[in-house]
């Protein structure tokens, strides 16, 4: 009972994240929705066709109407850089652009200071918003009369400070002086008030906190602007990181997938060979297979470095596991996948066995044998990067998990980008070479 | 002896469930070398089990098989197949396609290329040569198909449904060049089709096969195939002994497929 108790709180907080993000997500549609009337208007002003792909009346359902609009995914792509820009007040948009930012400059409240007596006196606190990491002097004041004294201090942006009020005037805390009210406005401990440029509230001890307001932008510590993790990767690419250039950290990521993946081919590959020839090889490799292929690769992480380490034998047993299987599966099924006919034909055409193997069998599996290196490859490179989370002295995923250890967001932001990149870069070239080689692929 | 003997062929499967099918029975064919033959019948009467156990695809479990004097026990280059559709290599072009045969052989570019340009001469597909297979119509690939089979000098040319998956007009463009080459190369043929029209028109002889089991029904001797030999097939249909044996087949196969149909109930 009591994990399903549990299982149920963490249920109902999943769904309430969720639906705190509701507006958000709903805006998001909106917007693509305006967008998507926006941009068809406009078409159909600018360029009134008369195709036949236009000219059909049902589209709804229609899977040969709809093709990716590249507009788009241009506007969808600027999109998001303009929200990450607007979020984080980059210098890529122009100022207007940007969502609220935190305040910065410099603000003042006033308390009231009851004595034990009674007696009541204000005081003026000037409070000075800096950006993190800038220098900045108190900001002069003058003492002021009655007992209260005035105050000055200095806060980082998105940061709070407390402020003992009381200690530089007549009466102190510990002469029974206690804040009873700021800019004119009661206060007790526990309570805050809103001034112009935040909030001040009081802790239980009766020490002012001073909060000046963050707005809607990010802290760079949670997400750097766009021009922050540029700069970033510029300076990685010139000077490295943690001893090792950006080529070198994704060149060895890149040589651990090469690697595993030509290993993973050279050994899949006949065993799919075998696999779908003989019923045998089939019935024997079958069961190993098929339980290991739903085994995700990361799974495999914690006994790889048992039994060989952390070094890049380990990493590239883990990568040639991962591709092993998916290119035995390929194999087998491009083999299983020839239709007899062409067998027949070859026999009766004078082949020998082995003429039907290298002429008939093997390229009537190369689309297949491909299909499954697109695969194989996209595994090994989130596999890849995976490992080196876990362990790694060089690699695209060491660098981002290092990073995140000392909070250099943009860092990881920087990892997690070129990672994509990479990633859709080996699908494109994958593609590519597919096109090439096999023009036959689906023709058949 | 030359030509193909089929000598008391008979099929008999065992089903996973352990009844038996008894897919032949006693099938007997005498064909003379250059003889084209055609086969008919309703599904299901064993004329693609024939075929394959011809071609050497699948061994009878009594009977025998004899081409040119020899016992046949397995496919060969003896005798080339034209199938229905998808049996040419789609990684080759048309001209690699035609010339797979000499090359397995072994044989020399030179001979290898003259054989080729001259098929693709003769089925007219010279300028479509260096063209993948899959960017041809339907027909087109059958000719290849057709001169795939030719380059390899066979004796024996089994063809099972080859006009099956055309429409009706190239369907009958190719029927012309079946007689034309039949002619031209005297080769022994057998065709396998389930139009009553084109067995007529293309077999010499024909044989009408029944079902369960499979077994000869009925044999033909027919002018049709030497009318039509550089003729407009359309007059040969037009030939009064051409519809009435074409009704008399009809019938006899509409009955066949009542008796079938008439014992599930339908």
């Amino acid at each position: 009972m009591n994990v399903i108790g549990e299982l149920w709180a963490e249920l109902l907080a999943v769904l309430s994240t969720i639906v705190g993000a509701l507006p958000y997500i709903a805006g998001y549609v909106l917007l693509i929705l305006a967008m998507m009337f926006v941009w068809s208007f406009v078409k159909r002003m600018l360029t009134p066709k008369h195709d036949y792909g236009s000219l059909k009346t049902v589209t709804f359902g229609d899977e040969s109407s709809v093709v990716s609009n590249t507009a788009a995914s241009v506007i969808s792509i600027v999109l998001i850089f303009v929200l990450w820009g607007a979020f984080t007040g980059s210098k890529i948009l122009p100022g207007f652009m940007h969502a609220p930012g935190p305040f910065e400059g410099e603000g003042s409240f006033t308390y009231t200071s009851t004595a034990a007596d009674g007696t009541t006196d204000d005081a003026t606190v000037a409070v000075l918003v800096h950006p993190v990491g800038e220098d900045v002097a108190n900001p002069a004041i003058e003492p002021g009369d009655g007992f209260a004294k005035n105050d000055s201090m200095t806060i980082g942006t998105y940061r709070a400070a407390l402020l003992r009020v009381g200690d530089n005037d007549d009466f102190t805390r510990n002469d029974g002086a206690v804040i009873t009210a700021i800019n004119g406005k009661p206060i007790v401990a526990g309570e805050n008030v809103s001034v112009d440029f935040g909030q001040v509230s009081m802790t239980p001890k009766g020490t002012l906190n001073v909060q000046p307001a963050t707005g809607w932008q990010m802290e760079p510590i949670w997400l750097p602007s766009p021009e922050a993790v540029w700069k970033r990767l510029g300076e990685i690419a010139t000077d490295g990181y943690r001893n090792s250039t950006l080529a070198e950290h994704l060149g060895f990521s890149l040589f651990r997938v090469i690697v595993g993946f030509l290993l993973g081919s050279i050994v899949g590959i006949p065993l799919g060979y075998a696999m779908g020839l003989s019923s045998w090889f089939r019935g024997w490799f079958d069961p190993i297979v098929e339980f290991m292929r739903p085994v995700p690769p990361l799974a495999l992480i914690p006994l790889v470095i048992i039994w060989a380490g952390i070094g890049e034998v380990g990493k590239i047993i883990l990568l040639f596991l991962a591709a092993l299987w998916i290119m035995a599966i390929a194999a087998r099924s491009g083999v299983s996948g020839v239709r007899i006919s062409k067998v027949h034909a070859a026999y009766s055409l004078g082949a020998s066995k082995w003429q039907i193997m290298r002429h008939v069998i093997i390229p009537n599996s190369l689309p297949e044998i491909f299909t499954g290196a697109r695969v194989a490859m996209g595994v090994c490179w989130g596999t890849v990067v995976a490992a080196e989370l876990v362990a790694a002295e060089k690699g695209a995923g060491m660098m981002i998990m290092v990073a995140s250890k000392f909070q250099s967001t943009d860092i990881v932001l920087m990892g997690i980008i070129l990672i994509g990149i990479i990633g859709f870069s080996i699908d494109m070239l994958m593609r590519w070479i597919e096109r090439i080689m096999v023009p036959w692929k689906g023709k058949g | 002896m030359a030509g193909l003997q089929i000598d008391k062929l008979s099929m008999r499967f065992d089903l996973p469930n352990g009844s038996s099918v008894q897919a032949l029975k006693d099938v007997t064919i005498d064909l003379k070398a250059g003889e084209l033959l055609s086969v008919l019948g309703p599904s299901g009467c064993g004329k693609t089990t024939l075929l394959n156990i011809v071609a050497g695809f699948l061994a009878p479990t009594s009977g025998a098989i004899t081409l040119n004097g020899k016992r046949v026990f397995g496919p060969g280059p003896d005798r080339g197949m034209v199938f229905q559709q998808g049996a040419l290599f789609e990684w080759m072009s048309v001209r690699e396609n035609v010339g797979f045969g000499p090359r397995m052989k072994g044989m020399a570019e030179k001979p290898k290329r003259e054989i080729v340009d001259h098929l693709l001469d003769v089925v007219g597909l010279q300028e479509f040569k260096e063209k993948a297979v899959y960017e041809l119509s339907g027909g087109m690939q059958q000719r290849v198909a057709l001169a795939r089979c030719l380059a390899n000098e066979p004796d024996v040319i089994l063809m099972d449904e080859p006009l099956g998956a055309l429409d009706a007009l190239t369907r009958e463009k190719m029927q012309g060049l079946v007689l034309k080459l039949w002619k031209e190369t005297g080769k022994t043929i057998i065709l396998i089709t389930h139009s009553v029209e084109e067995a007529l028109l293309l077999g010499e002889r024909l044989i009408v096969m029944a079902p369960r089991p499979g077994r000869i029904h009925k044999e033909y001797n027919l002018p049709f195939a030497e009318m039509g030999v550089g003729q407009d097939l359309r007059q040969v249909k037009k030939d009064p002994r051409f519809a009435s044996t074409r009704e008399e087949i009809l019938s006899m196969i509409w009955d066949m497929e009542e008796e079938i149909m008439g014992g599930k109930g339908a």
